[in-house]
């Protein structure tokens, strides 16, 4: 089976559920729960009305710390993501359902059993994001404990996913089961398959790393990429980084999708936009927030110092570990550097610095200009879609889909209805070869 | 000893030995629905690690939006799974079906099942019983590991949740350590049902034969026992009850269902069902029934047809829910967490 020939490019999106960090909004009269799964029905059916090609879930498997206490300042709790997304499928009728589990803390049989459960149940709107994060702080959670080093943690991962595709593959399509009998470095899984080959054949494979070995097993083995490098040039760079190492796996450019997340602040006036922008940005880092965030940044206490004041003198501890649970920091010093220069260039206090230098949005203006940006951004080769995070739950994408969709449609940039039922064939993506019988 | 006041729970099994878990929506929700229809207390789903079929717990997920008061009770198994996993799927079942969640808690102990993971060797259920008592305690924990009003989303200290109302569970067992706290809130039943089949689908007595109890009378708010006869049930009954007792439990709080195979060929046989458990009820053989039908499709239809209405009549059967929690069908307090500071009023 070939994949459907695509006319002219067109835009991926994809719905993120507000995440665990301070950038999902909560101190705000429309913020709802982040638990109940009203907002999750209410985030997914706007974005089947939007007609986007997946809904998203993250994943945590540890309360995150900060100077040995849980981190209170953001959203905190959410569900199990293969379990929401089994009850969303019955509330959705097209749009695909993506979970991130980790491949550290899981085994082969029991998750792909999961996900193959996920996939029937959708009618093959199944994806799996497959994180590999692990420390041995979040191990504590687990029987298995303990930490892979970042080199073992993709051949986990890798050996993780080729035995979930075996097992996916044995399924009986027509004939009886076939037998797995995997013996790797990592795993060893003998025996049948749980269920029938699923209606995508395999589910689609997201993965979302940025080291070189990420990449590497993104071109070998990923549907789509999930990445942070969601500016033009940055965008360019990555894109074209990852699709060059398709070849040597014997795979077209076109097999894989690239999607940054991203985010969209609209308004009506460019003017009102970059108001309303600023206001959120104030909304995401409170003065505690503010605070914290350097901390992490400085691996020391801060807590007597002023939000409202200047930046710290003293230089970063490159060896204080306040924060747990989150990717560490490669060079604090770098970005104390860079901070210091940006307030004193700017005049900027604390909490003004960390607004200004981290986590601006992505897509700010009116909503002609940001369909205009979104289709230049894929045109010059920079993404081949976009994961939107919205700031706020349940009801943030709900500006986008009414008023940027319909003029990313007018462009000939989105699709106009979904032309399948799977989420491979909303992404134009191949159904996968069932590999003949061996035996 | 005393009898039963509250009328019997009414539960039923959507799987039978001959007809498997299928990946089949449609089917489990026309199922689910039609008990709801007569107004049971909850469904089950039996599932075994190795399959074949479909993940027990991810079906009834899928199938909870399209209910609204049935609760809906999946096997998860304890032997080749992550505890901290099996916590967190079931807090979600409870929170996409608003407190309809429950899990009847099982075991792995076959070689072929051992063999999907290769993680460990098969053990007797004599080894794996204790263990799946363990996995109970630590999601028990885990549950409560979110005391009830941590979130707090106060503006004045930009503070999202209390974490002094957040909780290491700290938990070590004989073969795993869970540290906690959960990452999933507290469901909104504090702690979804759990079920214990307290003599297994093969009795042959010994020692993983009381293990089974043993986790039946320290850790589930239901047990099902299958028994031929009334007497053999009430007297299953009494021996959990004490047993439960003997752990520091209130026995009030453990409900001992007698599972009773099912098969209702014709619609007097549903009639003479209900005289059936009207009779073991007053009889005080059990705090009601899980039924097991040989053919769902036929007896379940049967059953809300023929069965339920008489049982209503009698006073023994609710004509609608009351409330919209399987705690709240079944009488059973939503439990103050273990660590929550000043014990709240069961509500
Ligand atoms: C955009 C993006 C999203 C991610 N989301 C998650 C997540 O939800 N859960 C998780 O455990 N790890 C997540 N990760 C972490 C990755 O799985 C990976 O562990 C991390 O990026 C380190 O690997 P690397 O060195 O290859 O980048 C994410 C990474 C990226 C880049």
């Amino acid at each position: 089976m070939s994949p459907e020939p695509r006319p002219r490019r067109q835009l991926h999106l994809a719905a993120h559920f507000p995440g665990v960090n301070n950038t999902t909004v909560w101190d705000d009269p429309r913020s709802g729960s982040q638990i109940d799964f009203a907002s999750f029905t209410h985030l997914a059916r706007t974005a089947e009305r939007g007609l986007f090609d997946f809904f998203f879930l993250a994943e945590g498997l540890r309360l995150r710390e900060h100077k040995g206490r849980i981190h209170d300042l953001d959203v905190l709790g959410r569900p199990e993501s293969v379990t929401v997304l089994n009850a969303l499928a019955a509330v959705t009728d097209r749009l695909g359902l993506a979970a991130t589990v980790s491949a550290t803390f899981n085994e082969p049989y029991e998750l792909a059993r999961r996900l193959a459960t996920l996939d029937h149940l959708s009618g093959g709107r199944a994806a799996w994001n497959v994180v590999t994060t692990s420390d041995a702080f979040t191990g504590e959670n687990f029987r298995r404990g303990g930490f892979l080093d970042h080199a073992d943690r993709y051949t986990r991962a890798a050996e993780f996913l080729a035995t979930a595709r075996e097992l996916w593959d044995a399924g009986p399509e027509g004939g009886p089961p076939r037998r797995v009998d995997h013996r790797g470095p990592h795993f060893t899984v003998r025996g049948e398959p749980p269920l029938p080959r699923s209606p995508q054949g395999h589910p689609v494979v997201i993965q979302a790393g940025d080291s070189p070995e990420g990449r590497e097993f993104a071109a070998s083995a990923a549907d789509v990429v999930f990445t942070r490098h969601g500016t033009l040039e940055a965008g360019q760079a990555f894109s074209a980084d990852v699709k060059r190492r398709l070849a040597a796996y014997g795979r077209r450019p076109d097999a894989l999708r690239i999607m940054p997340g991203v985010t969209v602040v609209l308004g009506d006036t460019p003017a009102e936009a970059q108001e309303h922008a600023a206001e959120i940005r104030r909304q995401q880092v409170s003065p505690q927030t503010a605070l914290l965030t350097l901390e992490q940044v400085w691996g020391v206490d801060l807590s007597s110092y002023d939000p409202d004041g200047p930046l710290p003198d003293i230089d970063p501890d490159p060896h204080g570990e306040l924060a747990r649970g989150r990717v560490r920091i490669a060079d604090p010093q770098a970005v104390a550097d860079r901070w210091r220069a940006v307030s004193r260039a700017k005049g900027l206090s604390i909490r003004e610095t960390v607004i200004e230098t981290t986590g601006r949005q992505s897509f700010i203006g009116t909503p002609e200009s940001v369909a205009r940006e979104m289709t230049a951004f894929a045109a010059a080769g920079a993404a081949d879609g976009f994961i939107l995070v919205p700031h706020l739950t349940p009801g943030g994408l709900d500006p986008f889909v009414a008023r940027v969709v319909p003029l990313l449609q007018e462009r000939g940039a989105f699709r106009t209805e979904y032309a399948g039922t799977t989420l491979r064939s909303h992404l134009g993506l191949p159904d996968p070869v069932r590999p003949a019988r061996k035996d | 000893m005393p009898a039963p006041h509250h009328p019997p729970r009414l539960a039923v099994a959507l799987d039978a030995p001959r007809h498997p878990l299928r990946p089949d929506a449609a089917h489990y929700t026309a199922l689910a629905r039609l008990a709801e229809r007569g107004t049971l207390d909850f469904v089950t789903l039996g599932d075994r690690f190795g399959g074949p079929g479909p993940d027990a717990l991810g079906l009834l997920a899928r199938i909870a939006p399209a209910t609204e008061r049935i609760g809906l009770v999946p096997a998860v198994t304890t032997t080749h799974t992550e505890p901290f996993h099996v916590s967190t799927a079931l807090a979600t079942l409870d929170w996409v079906s608003r407190g309809r969640a429950g899990w009847t808690v099982e075991v792995s102990t076959t070689a072929a099942e051992a063999a999907l993971t290769g993680r460990r060797p098969a053990a007797p259920p004599a080894e794996v019983w204790p263990e799946a008592g363990e996995v109970a305690d630590a999601a028990g924990r885990l549950w409560d590991s979110w005391e009830d009003g941590a979130e707090i989303r106060d503006r004045a200290t930009g503070r999202f949740v209390d974490r002094d109302k957040l909780h290491p569970i700290d938990f070590t067992g004989r073969t795993f350590a869970v540290r906690g706290p959960s990452i999933v809130p507290r469901p909104p039943q504090g702690r979804p049902v759990t079920v214990v089949d307290a003599t297994g689908a093969e009795s042959t007595g010994g020692p993983g034969e009381r293990a089974r109890r043993e986790v039946a009378a320290a850790r589930a708010d239901v047990a099902l026992v299958r028994a031929e006869d009334p007497q053999t049930a009430g007297a299953a009954r009494a021996a959990l009850r004490d047993r439960a007792r003997a752990h520091g439990r209130d026995p009030g709080r453990l409900l001992v269902l007698a599972s009773l195979p099912v098969e209702l060929e014709s619609p007097a046989d549903a009639a003479g069902l209900a005289d059936l458990l009207t009779d073991w009820y007053a009889q005080g053989a059990a705090d009601g029934f899980h039924l097991r039908p040989a053919d769902p499709v036929r007896d379940l239809a049967r059953l809300v047809e023929g069965t339920v209405p008489p049982l209503r009549e009698r006073g023994l059967l609710r004509r609608s829910y009351e409330g919209t929690t399987l705690r709240a069908h079944l009488g059973l307090p939503r439990p103050a967490g273990i660590y929550a500071a000043t014990p709240e009023a069961a509500r």
